[in-house]
């Protein structure tokens, strides 16, 4: 095959993709040792991917120690695959610490819910709509109902020319509202 | 001997050995201190002479004096330079605040444990006071200053492979940042934070190893001249797998979700930064990526603009309907946050020299006003007690000052003229219009819309902490806002202004690194010339 030319061995490109699926497979578990576990497979199948970049393995990359007429293996590739073995050893150490701080707190190492997926579930557990009115809150009427108080306060006072009603505060904001709210009921 | 590349690697070096003095020096808070500012300071420093310096043409340190296709070379060009400049003052403000805060909460040691920690289930109370004594906290200088290491080597990172260095360096620093004090709130943000991290660095970590099996080299130079050659369904997987990398680092909205979760729970200086500058270097290395590597007009360049495109759409639009409907408003500047990055990924996607330009100057203001904001909010938390939009109040007739400091960076993130916001997406609405398609006509008005979406949400937080009726407790609260923290603050807000003031010279300087980043062959020759970088090679590595 063509393009298998500059790799080492099929075997190794087939060990990236077990790695990746295993992995993979992993990572979507729920526990992070599990994660942590499908992290590491997953990094060493990328890492072991850069190796692969690397092309056919040859003599050991030292000048002036190889044979000339042997090629070298690229050095860079493995440079690259030493560093990224360093910080795959870093995460990992990392996660390891924060699974352990997680069972520690909750006797546990699952991934827990975000805080909005549990807003939601919390909603739809009681049945209850997701935004409440903050005014309807307050007095147990709707914005529309109030503008529409409001609005008829308005007409009652001009009809008597008495000044506006208690909620002068309510009425610059309402007013606005009363015009679509006032129509409706 | 002395020449512009010897101050390359100092934004890197300096943090890094600070942060090794500051971890031995964990007993001495004070020498800490000194230390870490006085690092951040250099930073500051030589990033505004690389600033000058780069104007005049790239510039090209190679590291141990190997050549670049086998050494590491880092890069300064005008855009580099400008986000090393920008991010060099936010962090040294946020490091001055946090500063302030751990000074305030009475104890050295506990630098930033304080709120958050306060803020959090009653229940943890008396074991977080025994906590407070054992924690090591000390950390928190040295983790800051590698952050800020790791930052400075993405920008000035002239191959793929140490721009993955880089991001892991600063990753690493966030991780510890964001689960500081491990409280059971930051374990479950930093889990899913840590994990979304980690598949984003394997996925870059696997473009790296195609791009290097494709072309036989990793640095950017040489990539954008082999990269033509390569047959072009490798090419766009390449360019996939990296946009897929970058995409969920800079919050890209399918790869969004991470985001509003984790932040919100960091101490107020841990998620300002964060969301200041962490989503950015994604974005920076987006533009660099792609303006470099697949410059407009390649094969099959086009697709992946259009995608691009509809993805800037959709973060700018889901990202904003999920901020008008939180009610505590860190989780609103967060969602603003994921949000705003839609509007650089559509100056990017439209790939001209006016549309990066403004993407560059909307980086800029970007970064400056949301960790001014996340700020600002840090000091609401304090005299409010809380974040949360319904038990605040009053905060404008009890806390004027703090009153305005919200007011001024808000405006200019909602993009209110004349502000820089406004500046900036301006730029991005002519450059869309200029395109003329249907789809950048689409984005236009979305984008229009996102932005009185972004006023709707401000103003209602605004209403509700600033102008609603002050409840008991806020009135009561002897709380007030530490000077020394409110200084930091007040100068990034400061900052956001002088970008609006001097927004002809900073366009203008942005309008010129757009110019050689679509033109592309600057950033080549420059590291040809001085990285040692044979003139047109044709030799590719993985054929030998």
């Amino acid at each position: 095959m063509v393009v298998l030319d500059n790799v080492p061995s099929f075997a190794l490109v087939l060990a990236v993709g077990v790695l990746f699926a295993t992995g993979v497979y992993l990572l979507l578990e729920r526990s992070l040792t599990r994660v942590l576990l499908g992290f590491v497979l997953v990094g060493n199948g990328a890492n072991l991917a850069l190796l692969v970049a690397g092309g056919r393995a040859g003599a050991a990359p030292i000048l002036g120690a190889a044979d000339p007429a042997v090629q070298i293996s690229d050095p860079l590739a493995q440079a690259m695959v030493l560093t990224s073995i360093v910080i795959t050893l870093a995460l990992t150490a990392f996660v390891l610490a924060m699974a352990y701080r997680s069972w520690q707190l909750n006797g546990h190492d699952e991934v827990q819910d975000d805080d909005e997926d549990r807003r939601i579930a919390r909603l739809a557990a009681r049945n209850e709509a997701v935004w409440t009115d903050v005014d309807a809150a307050e007095t147990g009427e709707t914005l529309d109902e109030e503008a529409a108080e409001v609005h008829d306060d308005i007409e009652e006072s001009l009809a008597t020319s008495a000044p506006a009603a208690s909620a002068a505060g309510e009425a610059s904001a309402g007013a606005a509202g009363a015009a679509e709210g006032g129509d409706r009921p | 001997m002395w020449s512009a590349a010897t101050l390359l690697p100092l934004p890197v070096l300096v943090p890094l050995f600070a942060a090794g003095l500051t971890l031995a020096l964990h007993r001495h808070p004070r020498a800490q201190r000194v230390i870490a500012v006085t690092a951040l300071a250099v930073v500051v420093a030589t990033a505004a002479v690389l600033v000058g310096l780069a104007d005049r043409g790239p510039v090209v340190a190679v590291i141990g004096d190997w050549q670049v296709p086998v050494g590491i070379d880092l890069v300064a060009d005008r855009l580099s330079a400008l986000m090393l400049l920008v991010s060099g003052v936010v962090l040294l403000c946020v490091l001055l605040y946090s500063m302030a805060q751990g000074g305030a909460d009475g104890s050295d040691d506990v630098e930033v444990v304080g709120d958050g920690d306060r803020a959090t289930d009653a229940a943890g109370d008396a074991d977080l006071a025994e906590r407070r004594d054992v924690l090591p906290v000390a950390i928190f200088h040295p983790t800051f200053l590698v952050l800020a290491a790791g930052v400075a080597n993405a920008f000035l990172a002239g191959d793929l492979f140490n721009l993955y260095v880089g991001f892991e360096i600063l990753l690493a620093a966030s991780y510890v940042l964001l689960t500081l004090g491990g409280t059971g709130d930051r374990i479950r943000a930093g889990s899913v934070y840590v994990v979304v991290a980690l598949v984003s660095s394997v996925v870059f970590l696997m473009a790296v190893g195609l791009a290097y099996s494709a072309t036989g080299t990793v640095n950017l130079a040489q990539l954008a001249e082999r990269l033509p050659d390569v047959d072009p369904a490798v090419r766009l997987g390449i360019q996939l797998l990296l946009l897929l990398g970058f995409g969920i680092k800079a919050a890209i909205f399918p790869l969004s979700a991470w985001l509003p979760d984790s932040y919100p729970t960091a101490p107020a200086p841990v998620t300002a930064v964060f969301a200041g500058l962490l989503t950015k270097v994604g974005v920076y290395a987006v533009i660099r990526t792609q303006t470099l590597l697949f410059p407009a007009g390649g094969a099959g360049n086009g697709r992946v603009d259009e995608v691009l495109m509809v993805l800037a759409l959709l973060t700018m639009l889901v990202g904003i309907l999920g901020a008008v409907a939180q009610d505590d408003i860190k989780r609103l500047l967060s969602f603003t946050l994921v949000s705003h990055i839609g509007y650089m990924i559509f100056g990017v996607a439209l790939a001209g020299s006016a549309s990066t330009a403004a993407a560059i100057f909307y980086v800029v203001h970007h970064i400056t006003v949301q960790t001014a904001l996340f700020l600002v909010v840090g000091l609401i938390e304090r005299r409010g007690g809380t974040t949360s939009l319904d038990r605040l109040g009053g905060l404008a007739r009890v806390a004027p000052g703090l009153a305005i400091l919200f007011f001024v960076p808000a405006m200019n993130l909602a993009g209110i003229p004349p502000l820089s916001g406004f500046l900036g997406k301006v730029g991005l609405l002519e450059a869309g219009v200029r395109n003329g398609s249907g789809l950048a006509w689409v984005l236009v008005a979305g984008s229009v819309l996102t932005s009185l979406l972004t006023l709707y949400a401000l103003v209602k937080a605004w209403n509700k902490a600033f102008w609603q009726e002050a409840p008991p407790e806020v009135v009561a609260s002897s709380a007030r806002v530490p000077l020394g923290m409110a200084l930091p603050a007040a100068a990034l807000v400061g900052v956001g202004l002088a970008l609006t003031v001097f927004a002809g010279p900073i366009y203008g300087y942005a309008q010129r690194a757009a110019d050689s980043l679509t033109d592309g062959h600057t950033y080549q020759q420059a590291v040809r010339d001085d990285g040692g970088l044979p003139p047109g090679d044709d030799v590719a590595g993985a054929d030998e």
